[in-house]
């Protein structure tokens, strides 16, 4: 769906549902998502459709991930770091009862 | 100039009951609200239905109310009762992490059996994880009140109020009342939407209910707080009961939606004038300690908004229910001091009763509006 | 010093971008201790987000941005150079009218208390509720450009850009320049930008450059082919993401098909911080947005805090300079460092600037109303795309005697979740003020509290330098649980 112009220093690795993708550190991981391909990011809680980011400024919470088992951190605005486990955050949300 | 029988000052859930049930015994009320019906304690509170841990003196009152929720549909037809979302039977625990909360449960039961009362049960902590598996291993047991339970405050007001325009009553919002005399025709109640003439007057004005007593030269203590709440995102459904602290700062449910809503005394700070309250961060610190101690899967959970609703809170912590000791005609119910939600489907009905026979079947001594001075404070004996 | 250690400033100014930038520049240098507190990694703001990156990589991002982006990069180095504290990925979740500044960086939230704060948190897309615009593959156009100044990222399929006002000319010819692969721009404005210009000629005396500009990208567009429509009364088909948008045109219904849908119908100010303050705001008739009331400080009504750049009322980038020296002009007198006189002295340059700038933006306000984001809501429209509270399901609720938009958000759950608001909060006073035939001026705003921002509850119960035991105590029996409140 998006393409870099310039597709050279992809020195980091996140992992999306498992998936590994190559990326660029400190970009953000909406970016990083998007570029490879991935629309949709999540589900929603109430009637299960898929979303993708709207507005890439922090607004419009529709990148909502779970990124290293944090849910509802806003992929537009969180930085790649190298191996970071990201996740679709399906509905609410996966939470371990203890 | 409007004549009716009766007029609410208030349009609260207390105010809208009181309306529902005037209105069923043949009156025509009219409800005078400031705002809009439910914007403050009524619409905004926690939502718990909770009989467990109550004031000795509510127990009556709260027994009886806890009845008209399992009977709602009654009162309000089947499709207003159900957007009440009152889950009845899921319990109320308050959870206990030290010795010396146990100890003060077992006491708190002992003194319940001997006024009569079995309502509450001690647990321990096998039976507190079967009912809420995600509580954590400090917390040793608790005390349960099983047939306890929680609603939605917002919708539930509103379907009293529904249900109250159904019988014939009228709710006036944005309607302030800005007088009240007592004439040889009744009551008039000036407002800065008309003037209002009834021969009997409910006072349910909640945090400004004081107010209204001022204007017939009746002290009631003017304190009132807000109570703040926090709320998480959605989360998968984890817990039915209503958990409450016995000496921690706690109070959380899960609602239909998921989010979890968090309380427990946290304090805002109430604007009266203004006719709000600011939330305030600092103050919500400790309560999130607790739930995140006593629940790992809160840990990870996001709160997404705050809000807080201004609430009358009597030095006693009992409400106000009962005739005024200044003036024939004029009655008086609030003062509920952030617990008031749970007794909503009975105030109006007991005050129905004592409006219109003369007593009422529940003992309503203890809430006597007779027990404050002239100047509203709370007689010596009374303590 | 991180956002976390930190406890006291001066002066607190939120957001880095040109009216935040130039604001924590002029403050330092009058003497201010001062910190910028920004959600990004780096000073710019959206306008020129990633501007330093983006002007030392010697790559094709600067000339496909523009002269205008490039500019940018002067206001970056001079607050640099300013001696102003910079706190960048730093999450401002409250701003409490006792000048208490709530931060999470890092994972960890804290308060930092600020004797006076600036609010420069800029534009937002003003949401566009069509049917189907939840869908995936459909985007804001400034989300595409943001995609392409902060990654360098592009379209690689075919895309469609919908909408009206300077932005969706000015990124379609970007992604043109970028070779992005453009299907067609539908413009949804009312007329057409040569002839309002001819128009307005008098008062456009002097701006005569950025009107060539406007048109050389339609131009350029045109030169490359791209199919440019005038239509309305959008429509975005898709099932699990978006296939087709379908508009009406000259009498006739046009569908596209198209995987990537970008809508623009120009930006609001991003204001939920001065909601949650209760400043007072008022309702813009020609912006059709809710901004703070501001005096020619960008003091508002609440007393410690002032609102700079488009956060006041949509004004663009250089008027966002001007507005932000202004506020900083303010503070350094409020903080003791300047005379009421030379506030006033120095200030005058700017208000003449600003007076100039905003003879244009009318001009633009004008040409660019927003018709697409303003019309009558079809019943199925997702108006709360976080809750997925339907236009439908609002308006059967204001039939049944709802007349109050936190009435239909308690109600409802419009407005409840994570995005607090932002996307439906200027959607329901619409639908309100349409169904009850009464003025949008008088519907109100969603009532906001903390945090601004949803925050983790681990970084609250760990909140740094909260003040534990502030305010009341209740006077109740103490002692027995079950005296309770």
């Amino acid at each position: 769906m998006f393409r870099r112009l310039q597709p050279d220093d992809l020195s980091a690795t996140i992992y999306f549902d498992g998936r590994a993708i190559r990326c660029r550190s400190g970009e953000s991981v909406a970016a990083a998502l998007l570029s490879a391909g991935i629309a949709r990011f999540r589900s929603t809680p109430v009637l299960g459709a898929g979303r993708m980011p709207h507005c890439m400024i922090g607004v419009c919470f529709d990148c909502l991930l779970e990124i290293d088992g944090q849910a509802d951190r806003q992929a537009c605005l969180v930085p790649v770091v190298d191996g970071m486990d990201v996740r679709s955050q399906e509905g609410a949300g996966r939470y371990d009862i203890q | 100039m409007t004549r009716t029988d009766v007029i609410v000052i208030g349009g609260g859930l207390h105010g809208c009951c009181t309306a529902l049930h005037l209105a069923r015994r043949g009156l025509r009320p009219i409800v005078l609200e400031k705002n809009t019906v439910g914007r403050h304690a009524s619409g905004v509170n926690a939502g718990g239905v909770r009989q467990l841990m109550r004031h000795t003196a509510e127990i009556p009152l709260s027994m009886a109310a806890m009845a008209a929720w399992e009977t709602l549909a009654e009162t309000l037809g089947p499709e207003l009762a159900a957007n009440c979302g009152f889950v009845g039977g899921v319990g109320q625990i308050g959870i206990a992490q030290s010795a010396q909360e146990m100890d003060w449960c077992h006491e708190r039961v002992a003194e319940m059996h001997a006024l009569g009362y079995d309502f509450e049960e001690v647990i321990d902590q096998e039976e507190l994880r079967r009912l809420v598996p995600s509580v954590a291993d400090i917390c040793r047991g608790g005390l349960v009140s099983r047939r306890d339970g929680h609603a939605n405050p917002f919708r539930t007001t509103q379907s009293f109020r529904r249900r109250a325009e159904q019988l014939g009553a009228r709710i006036l919002e944005r309607t302030r009342v800005i007088g009240l005399e007592q004439g040889d025709g009744g009551w008039t109640v000036t407002t800065d939407n008309g003037v209002f003439r009834a021969d009997i007057v409910v006072n349910c004005g909640g945090a400004w209910a004081w107010q209204a007593g001022a204007m017939v030269g009746e002290g009631f203590p003017k304190s009132h707080f807000a109570s703040t709440l926090m709320v998480t995102s959605r989360m998968p459904h984890f817990i039915d009961p209503v958990v409450i602290g016995i000496d921690r700062v706690l109070s959380f449910k899960q609602t239909e939606a998921g989010t979890v809503v968090i309380g427990g005394g946290i304090l805002g700070d109430p604007d009266l004038d203004e006719e709000t309250a600011e939330t305030v961060a600092d103050r919500m610190m400790e309560s999130a300690e607790t739930v995140y101690e006593f629940f790992p899967i809160l840990r990870k959970a996001t709160i997404v908004r705050t809000w807080a609703g201004l609430e009358a809170l009597m030095p006693d912590i009992i409400p106000v229910i009962g005739p005024s000791r200044v003036a024939r005609g004029l009655w008086h119910a609030f003062g509920f001091s952030g617990h008031g939600f749970q007794l909503g489907p009975i105030v109006g009905s007991v005050l129905a009763d004592l409006i219109l026979d003369g007593e009422s079947p529940i003992p309503l001594d203890a809430f006597s509006p007779s027990r404050f001075t002239a100047e509203g404070k709370l007689k010596p004996q009374a303590h | 010093m991180t956002g976390t250690e930190r406890e006291n400033c001066e002066l607190a100014i939120i957001g880095g971008g040109p009216a935040g930038l130039a604001a924590a520049t002029l403050a330092a240098r009058l003497g201010v201790e001062t910190v910028l507190f920004d959600e990004q990694p780096a000073p710019g703001g959206q306008v020129y987000r990633n501007i330093e990156a983006n002007s030392r990589e010697t790559g094709l991002l600067t000339p496909i941005l523009g002269a205008d982006y490039a500019r940018g990069l002067d206001l970056v180095r001079a607050f640099r150079a300013s001696g102003a504290g910079f706190e960048p990925m730093s999450a401002v979740w409250q701003v409490a009218a006792n000048g208490k500044v709530g931060i999470s960086r890092d994972e960890r939230a804290c308060l930092v208390r600020a004797r006076r704060v600036i609010l420069a948190t800029g534009a937002m897309e003003r949401p566009v509720p069509v049917p189907g615009w939840t869908l995936p593959g459909v985007i804001g156009v400034g989300a595409i450009q943001t995609l392409m100044k902060a990654s360098g990222i592009i379209p690689d399929r075919p895309v469609v850009l919908a909408g009206s006002g300077p932005l969706l000319y000015l990124v379609a010819f970007q992604l043109a320049k970028a070779g992005a692969p453009l299907q067609a721009v539908v413009d949804t404005s009312g007329g057409s930008l040569a002839s309002a210009a001819r128009q307005a000629l008098p008062i456009l005396a002097g701006f005569a450059g950025d009107l060539l500009k406007g048109l050389s990208w339609i131009a350029a567009l045109k030169a490359r082919g791209i199919a440019l429509y005038r239509g309305g009364y959008l429509s975005i088909e898709g099932v699990s993401r978006v296939e087709a948008v379908s508009f009406r045109s000259g009498g006739r219904r046009i569908r596209i098909a198209t995987a990537l849908l970008a809508l623009h119908e120009g930006v609001i100010p991003n204001n939920q911080i001065t909601t949650s303050l209760r400043c007072q705001h008022a309702w813009d008739r020609t912006q059709l947005a809710w901004r703070p009331e501001t005096d020619a400080f960008g003091a508002t009504t609440s007393p410690l805090v002032a609102v700079a750049g488009d956060g006041a009322g949509i004004a663009g980038a250089r008027a966002a300079v001007h507005r932000g020296r202004l506020a900083a002009l303010d503070a350094a007198f409020r903080l003791g460092r300047i005379s009421r006189n030379e506030r006033d002295d120095r200030a005058r340059a700017d208000r003449q600037a600003l007076l100039r700038e905003a003879r244009f933006r009318s001009f633009l306000d004008r040409i660019y109303r927003p018709s697409e984001a303003m019309r009558r809501l079809d019943d199925e429209t997702i108006v709360c795309r976080c809750e997925e509270v339907t236009a439908g399901e609002l308006r059967q609720l204001i039939g049944e005697g709802f007349s109050d938009v936190n009435q239909l958000k308690s109600f409802s759950r419009c407005g409840m979740g994570q995005c607090q608001g932002r996307m439906c909060a200027g959607t329901i006073g619409r639908l309100l003020a349409d169904e009850t035939k009464a003025d949008i001026a008088d519907m109100g705003q969603y009532r906001l509290r903390i945090p601004v921002k949803p925050l983790p509850l681990a970084e609250l119960a760990a909140l740094g330098n909260a003040d534990r035991n502030s305010g009341p105590v209740l006077e109740v029996a103490d002692g027995d649980p079950s005296q309770r409140i």
